[in-house]
């Protein structure tokens, strides 16, 4: 048996490698991506608000605080700092010379040099009131004073930097939750899914490694691995059905030939024996030449109903007009039939198209017509009166062979359609019992039936086939039965 | 004759080879299709004889290489697989007939001979007139006359008679008839074909001393002034 390279695979790893994890994983990705980036812009944006806050409160401190000095001098601006100093929640304020002396504020100690810068920037600081605690993060403004003095106000900003921290961690906690969360659910689909397929692959190798009968577990969820399961056991059931029809055909074919293969040989060994003159010699060797081709015939037709049984001949299949093949076939058997001292008569409706092949019904037709020449004759031998008709029944070509003769027992008629099955009373005539088994499997290929009915006296062969509709089917009444 | 036969089993070709030999021709062997295809391809054939599964090159791409080159050698393909389809297959890669094996050699000598004369007669449209010894077949017109008298047909009796006189002085096999005559392409097993020959043979050569339809024994039937060996 041919080792599976995927069998060998660790289940971690047939885990990693299936379509569901894989397609999970990448969901997982894109949706830890874009939850990235909500978060963050909502960040960004969070920052934005509360600096620009910031900034314009600093803005217009430092305009009113300005104006206090250009119209009251240093010690207004001095009262007024003092005064905002002192207010619950007060910003921060410094006024120092333009050497960095403290004038004014409640600023204590800076890093040096922050005095010197203009615009806004952020600096550690202390207040005057908590010189000993750990220095905070500000976002300050510093402006030149006229008359060589420094304005300094500012805001605190611990509180966006918290702000940002819970953001941080909101980052943190949700993109664990959704890290772990994502892979759980892959993982889960993921086993869900092998599950079924390692039990479909098992349920296949048993198949394999030789218990034909095995099919494929069927859910019952009607998803996509139900559906192709179901589409798997049609087909295994098909290709046992084809296996049981090889193995029929090939059984019978070796059993069957086993007889004129013998009586050729004997032939042979016969003449071998008894001929004595060139001349016999030559009769005996044009027999077992004729019952060499018997046995070619033979194969041919065995060959033949094997295919058609196959079903592989169903590609070749094309439209045609069921009527003219009958007629055809019809005429050509008319002349033998009248030869012989019968008849045939014909009478066949127009226009039956069938999809299928007007080989195989010619054929089907000549095998029956030449049945009917052979056992419809009456006891003593004399040709009888044959009639062959085609009509539509309906959605159904109905063509019928019928003859006078003996006809076959009820008992018998499923027997015949067997291969190589042939009657009592037929064994004294040529043939090979196939004939019928053709024309049945013919039928069978165009999904049509042969049925054989009492013709009262004599047989009716009747040949039932699917008419192919091109246009809107006449109204033709359908019998209740 | 020139034959080429083209067949990788080597007991069915010596076969072939010794037959067409005795049957007056000249034949030539080769074993695989690229072999068959160079020679095929330079040798001046009257006709090929191509099995469909040979080593190489396939027997259907061999052809429809061939014609591809401009090669318009008659070309009759023999096949095992005989399904039903495998007719059209061949016919349409470029095969001008088709020979289900088994076969008997008598029908695959006749068919090769109609397909050799094909050949030989000019590729210009088809006469409208046949014409054997008094028999005359006016194909536009579709009368038949012998000796100035005519002779009522039956359409299919015509185009039987149509048939052998297009092949005259050649043997045409009762398959031939059927699928040439009916287009059906089965084994009639029976003497279906028989009759109708006869019954054509009865308008046509009865009451003239020198029959033209001629039964040739084994093999099938001929047209043509005279008799001849092995006739019935």
């Amino acid at each position: 048996m041919v080792r599976n390279e995927f069998a060998r695979m660790t289940s971690l790893g047939k885990l990693f490698r299936t379509t569901a994890f894989k397609l999970s994983f990448t969901y997982l990705v894109v949706f830890t991506l874009f939850a990235f980036a909500t978060l963050g812009y909502v960040a960004w944006s969070a920052q934005k608000v509360l600096t620009d806050q910031f900034v314009s409160s600093i803005e217009s401190e430092i305009n009113s605080l300005a104006g206090i000095y250009r119209s009251g001098g240093l010690r207004r601006l001095v009262n007024a700092v003092e005064r905002r100093s002192r207010a619950p929640g007060a910003s921060l304020y410094l006024v120092t010379t333009s050497l960095g002396e403290r004038v004014a504020g409640n600023v204590g100690a800076l890093p040096p040099g922050v005095v010197d810068r203009f615009g806004e920037f952020e600096t550690l600081y202390n207040r005057t009131d908590e010189t000993d605690s750990k220095p905070n993060v500000a976002l300050v403004r510093v402006y030149q004073l006229p008359g060589d003095f420094r304005l300094l106000v500012g805001r605190d900003i611990e509180e966006r930097i918290r702000l940002q921290d819970v953001i941080h961690r909101a980052f943190g906690y949700s993109i664990l939750f959704i890290g772990v969360l994502g892979c759980l659910g892959s993982w889960f689909i993921a086993r869900r899914v092998l599950k079924r397929v390692d039990d479909m692959t098992d349920t296949t190798r048993d198949i394999m490694a030789g218990d034909l009968d095995g099919r494929l577990r069927i859910a019952g969820t009607g998803d996509e691995l139900d559906r192709l399961a179901q589409n798997l056991n049609d087909m295994l059931d098909r290709i046992g059905e084809l296996m049981r029809g090889m193995r029929e055909v090939s059984d019978n074919i070796a059993h069957d030939l086993k007889t004129p293969l013998t009586r050729l040989r004997n032939k042979a060994d016969e003449a071998l024996r008894t001929a004595k003159t060139p001349d016999e010699l030559k009769a005996a060797l044009e027999a077992t030449i004729e019952e060499s081709d018997n046995l070619i015939r033979i194969f041919n037709a065995l060959l033949m109903i094997a295919r058609l049984e196959a079903g592989n001949a169903r590609e070749a299949l094309a439209d045609f007009d069921a009527s003219e093949a009958v007629r055809d076939v019809a005429e050509l058997y008319e002349a033998l039939a009248e030869e012989a001292g019968g008849s045939l008569e014909v009478s066949v409706e127009e226009g039956l198209p069938i999809h299928g092949s007007r080989e195989l019904l010619g054929q089907a037709m000549a095998n029956l017509l030449d049945n009917a020449l052979k056992y419809g004759a009456s006891h003593d031998g004399r040709a009888q009166k044959i009639s062959v008709s085609a009509q539509r029944i309906g959605s159904e070509a109905r063509i019928v062979v019928a003859d006078r003769g003996p006809g076959i027992p009820e008992s018998e008629r499923s027997h015949v359609l067997e291969r190589f099955v042939r009657l009592e009373t037929a064994r004294s005539r040529p043939g090979f019992g196939l004939g019928l088994s053709l024309a049945a499997a013919v039928a069978r290929l165009h999904e049509g039936r042969l049925l054989l009915e009492d013709n009262a006296p004599g047989l009716r062969v009747i040949l039932l086939l699917p008419l192919k509709e091109v246009s809107v089917p006449q109204a033709v009444p359908v019998p209740a039965a | 004759m020139r034959i080429l036969i083209i067949e990788d089993d080597k007991e069915a070709a010596s076969y072939l080879v010794k037959a067409f030999r005795e049957s007056g021709h000249v034949a030539d062997h080769a074993a695989d299709g690229l072999d068959g295809y160079a020679m095929a391809e330079s040798g001046d054939y009257d006709v090929l004889i191509v099995d469909r599964m040979l080593p190489k090159l396939d027997g259907l791409s061999l052809i429809r290489s061939l014609r591809e080159q401009k090669v318009e050698t008659p070309v009759l393909i023999l096949s095992a697989l005989g399904q039903v389809d495998d007719r059209v297959k061949g016919l349409r890669a470029g095969g001008d007939d088709y020979l289900p094996k088994p076969y008997a050699f008598s029908e695959l000598l006749a068919r090769i001979e109609v397909l050799a004369r094909r050949r030989a007669s000019a590729p210009s449209a088809e006469p409208t007139l046949y014409r054997i010894a008094d028999l005359e077949l006016d194909r536009l017109s579709h009368r038949v006359t012998r000796s100035g008298h005519e002779i009522v047909l039956q359409p299919r009796e015509f185009r039987l008679l149509e048939y052998l006189m297009k092949n005259a002085n050649q043997v045409v096999t009762r398959t031939m008839l059927l699928e040439h005559v009916w287009d059906y392409h089965f084994d009639p097993q029976t003497n279906v074909i028989d009759v109708h020959v006869s019954r054509l043979r009865s308008k046509i050569d009865k009451g003239f001393d020198k029959p033209l339809i001629h039964t040739i024994r084994g093999a099938g039937y001929m047209v043509r002034v005279g008799a001849m060996d092995g006739e019935e």
